[in-house]
C-alpha cells in the first residue's frame, strides 16, 4: 500500500504555503514530518489525507487518486488522527474506541464479531483495556491520547496519519505514544507522523521529511535529514545534536538572525 | 483467533433495548391517557365500540374527531421535535441547541401568520398548515442560499441566526400592520402553541412529511457519532459532512415545519428531551435519535394532558406550558456547564 501526494501546492489567499511539494509513504515504514509551526504540515496530512483538496498538485493511493478510490474505500485505508484530539461527549473509552470500525458499518446493524475483536485489539495494543468503563472527561492527556491511538487502530488501515499525537504530553506518554506508533509500523501499517520533537522523530522514524518556507528543506534517514545546516535553515535555530547512550539528541541552542523570504 | 474476552455488546447505564421498549409503552401509555382525558365526559367503551361499528354517536364523533387527532398529532409533534433536537444536538456538538436554530420555526410560524393575514384559512382549511410549510421550505432554499452548500457548521448556525430575525421582523411587521386587532389576537394564540381543535386532516397531512423527515434525520445517526470526534475525524471515517448537513436541514424542515404548521411553536421539548436522555444512551449521538422522539411524545403528550387537567380557563396553551417547565430546566443546565466551567 502507498500514498503519494505528488507537486502539492496550497494557496491560503494570497500567500502559498506550499510549493511543489512531494510525499509518500508505504506500508511497514514511519515516516516523520517536521518543520516549523506555520509550514504547512498539517495542511499537507489534511491533504494526504483527502479531507482538503490541492490547489496544484495530485495524491494517489496504489497509483489510484483519490476522488476515483471514494470516500468510503479511504475511509478504510487511512486512519487520521485530528491534532488536539476533541472529543465532544463524555463517551465510554471502549464507546469511543469502537467510532474507528464506522468505516465498516452496515446500514441499521451493530457491531459484528471481527468489529468487536478489532476494538478489543486496539485496546490492548494501546493499553487501555483497564480504561475501558471509564468515560473520556476523567481520563489523563496521557490517557485520552492512548485511547485515541486505540481508536485510530481500531480502523485497521493500512496507512495511519497522526497531526502531532505527542504535543503536550510528558516524556513518559510520549514515549509509550511513539512506541506505540513504531510497533504500529512492524506490524505493517504505514505512518506519517507530525512531531516538533526532533530527538523523538531521530530515535523512531525510519525517514524523515523536514518542511519550512513552502518546500521540503530536507528528506532522508535522520541522521541525513537533522544536520545543523539543515536545522537552521528550518527553524532558524542552531541545534545542539549528540548521541548518548546510543541514542540522538537535539537541544535547541540560540536563535539565528531572520532568514530572507524566497521571492 | 484472539484470546480476549469479548465484552458485552453496547453495556450502558440501560440497554437500549429496554430503554426504547420503556419510552415505547410510556408513550403509548400516554397517548391512551390523552385520548381519555378531555373536557367532555366520555365512555371510552362505548365509543371505540361506537366507532368500530360505524355508529356516528356523538361520543365516537368526540373520539374520532377532537381527541384522537390531539392524541395523535401531539405524539407525531413531540416525535418530531425530540429527534430533530437530538440531531441538532450531536451536528453541533452542543448540548444548548434545538431545532429552531435553522430558522425553520420562525419560518414556519411566518407561513401561518401569513396565512392568517390574508384570511386564508376561511378559504382553505388546510391554508393554515400549508402556509407552516411552505414556510420551512422557504427558509431551507434560504439558509442554503446564504450558507452555501458546502457551508461549515458555524456558517450555517450564523445563516441560522440571520433567517430567525428576518423571518421574525416579518412576523411582527405583520403584527404591526394587521388590520385588526382580533387578527392580531388570532395570530398571537397560534403563535403560542396548541393541540386543541385540529381535525384528521391535520394529521394526515403532516404525518407523512413528518415520517420523510424522521427517515431523513435516522440516516445521519452513524455520521453523528463520527463527529463526536471533529469535522476532520468524522470525514476521515468515510462521512461526506456537506450531505450529512444537506440531510439535516432537509429532515428538520420537513418534521419541524410540519410540527410548528399544525400546531405553532412549542418550545424546550426538542432542546430539554435529547439532553436528559443522553446520558441513558451513553452518550451516542445515533442512539438518541429514536430515544429522543420516543421521549419528545411522551413529555408533548403528558403536558398537553396537563393542559387539559389544570383548573384554568382559557385552556393554557401547550407552547405555554412547555416553556414554563422548559425554562427552570435551561437555567439548570447554564448553571451546571458554569460550575464545570469554573
Amino acid at each position: 500500500m502507498k500514498l503519494e501526494a505528488r507537486n502539492i501546492a496550497i494557496n491560503f489567499g494570497q500567500a502559498a504555503v506550499l510549493r511543489s511539494v512531494d510525499l509518500a509513504v508505504s506500508s511497514g515504514e514511519m515516516v516523520g514530518l517536521i518543520g516549523p509551526n506555520g509550514s504547512g504540515k498539517t495542511t499537507l496530512l489534511r491533504v494526504l489525507a483527502n479531507l482538503r483538496g490541492p490547489d496544484a498538485g495530485d495524491v494517489t493511493l496504489e497509483g489510484r487518486d483519490l476522488e476515483e478510490v471514494g470516500e468510503r474505500e479511504l475511509s478504510k485505508r487511512i486512519a487520521y488522527l485530528a491534532q488536539g484530539g476533541d472529543v465532544h461527549w463524555p463517551m465510554r473509552v471502549e464507546a469511543l474506541v469502537a467510532l474507528g470500525r464506522l468505516p465498516h458499518r452496515r446500514a441499521f446493524r451493530d457491531q459484528t464479531m471481527s468489529d468487536r475483536i478489532a476494538i478489543e485489539q486496539a485496546m490492548i495494543a494501546a493499553d487501555v483495556v483497564s480504561l475501558r468503563n471509564r468515560t473520556m472527561m476523567h481520563l489523563s492527556g496521557g490517557e485520552r491520547m492512548r485511547v485515541l491511538l486505540a481508536r485510530a487502530l481500531a480502523v485497521e488501515a493500512s496507512l495511519l496519519l497522526a497531526d502531532e499525537p505527542v504535543a503536550a504530553l510528558d516524556p513518559l506518554h510520549q514515549l509509550r505514544a511513539m512506541e506505540l506508533l513504531r510497533d504500529a509500523a512492524r506490524s505493517g501499517t504505514g505512518i506519517i507522523v507530525v512531531l516538533h520533537d526532533l530527538s523523538l522523530a531521530a530515535r523512531f522514524c525510519d525517514r524523515l521529511v523536514l518542511i519550512a518556507r513552502g518546500g521540503i528543506v530536507a528528506e532522508g534517514r535522520p541522521t541525513d535529514v537533522l544536520t545543523s545546516a539543515n536545522l537552521a535553515e528550518a527553524y532558524g535555530v542552531d541545534v545542539v545534536c549528540g548521541v548518548s547512550e546510543g541514542l540522538p539528541f537535539y537541544l535547541p541552542q540560540t536563535i539565528r538572525p531572520p532568514i530572507p523570504e524566497i521571492p | 483467533m484472539s484470546a480476549t474476552t469479548i465484552p458485552e455488546r453496547g453495556a450502558q447505564p440501560v440497554g437500549y433495548a429496554a430503554l426504547m421498549i420503556i419510552l415505547l409503552l410510556a408513550m403509548v401509555a400516554a397517548l391512551l391517557a390523552s385520548a381519555a382525558i378531555g373536557y367532555a365526559p366520555l365512555d371510552i367503551g362505548a365509543a371505540v365500540s361506537d366507532m368500530l361499528h360505524g355508529n356516528d354517536t356523538l361520543s365516537a364523533l368526540v373520539l374520532v374527531q377532537l381527541r384522537v387527532p390531539r392524541a395523535v398529532l401531539g405524539a407525531l409533534v413531540g416525535f418530531s421535535l425530540g429527534i430533530t433536537g437530538a440531531a441538532m444536538q450531536g451536528l453541533l456538538r452542543n448540548p444548548l441547541a434545538d431545532p429552531g436554530i435553522t430558522g425553520v420555526t420562525s419560518a414556519a410560524s411566518l407561513g401561518a401568520v401569513v396565512v392568517f393575514y390574508f384570511g386564508l384559512a376561511g378559504i382553505l382549511p388546510l391554508a393554515l398548515p400549508l402556509g407552516g410549510i411552505a414556510g420551512a421550505a422557504l427558509s431551507t432554499l434560504l439558509l442554503y442560499g446564504v450558507a452555501g452548500s458546502g457551508a461549515s457548521t458555524t456558517t450555517l448556525i450564523l445563516a441560522g441566526v440571520a433567517i430567525n430575525s428576518f423571518f421574525g421582523a416579518l412576523t411582527t411587521l405583520a403584527l404591526n400592520l394587521s388590520p385588526n386587532p382580533y387578527a392580531v389576537s388570532e395570530i398571537v394564540f397560534w403563535l403560542l402553541g396548541s393541540l386543541s381543535d385540529r381535525s384528521l386532516q391535520y394529521v394526515w397531512l403532516v404525518a407523512p412529511m413528518m415520517l420523510a423527515g424522521w427517515l431523513l434525520l435516522l440516516m445521519t445517526g452513524p455520521a453523528l457519532d463520527g463527529l463526536s470526534l471533529g469535522e476532520d475525524t468524522a470525514t476521515s471515517l468515510g462521512f461526506n459532512l456537506a450531505r450529512i448537513r444537506l440531510l439535516l436541514i432537509a429532515g428538520t424542515a420537513l418534521s419541524v415545519g410540519s410540527a410548528v404548521a399544525a400546531t405553532g411553536s412549542i418550545a424546550f421539548i426538542g432542546l430539554v428531551v435529547p439532553h436528559l436522555l443522553r446520558p441513558l444512551v451513553g452518550y451516542r449521538p445515533s442512539r438518541l435519535l429514536l430515544v429522543s422522539g420516543l421521549g419528545g411524545a411522551t413529555l408533548t403528550l403528558l403536558a398537553d394532558i396537563i393542559v387539559r387537567l389544570l383548573p384554568v380557563r382559557p385552556e393554557l396553551k401547550l407552547g405555554v406550558v412547555t416553556a414554563l417547565i422548559g425554562a427552570p430546566f435551561l437555567f439548570r443546565l447554564i448553571w451546571r456547564l458554569r460550575s464545570e466551567d469554573r
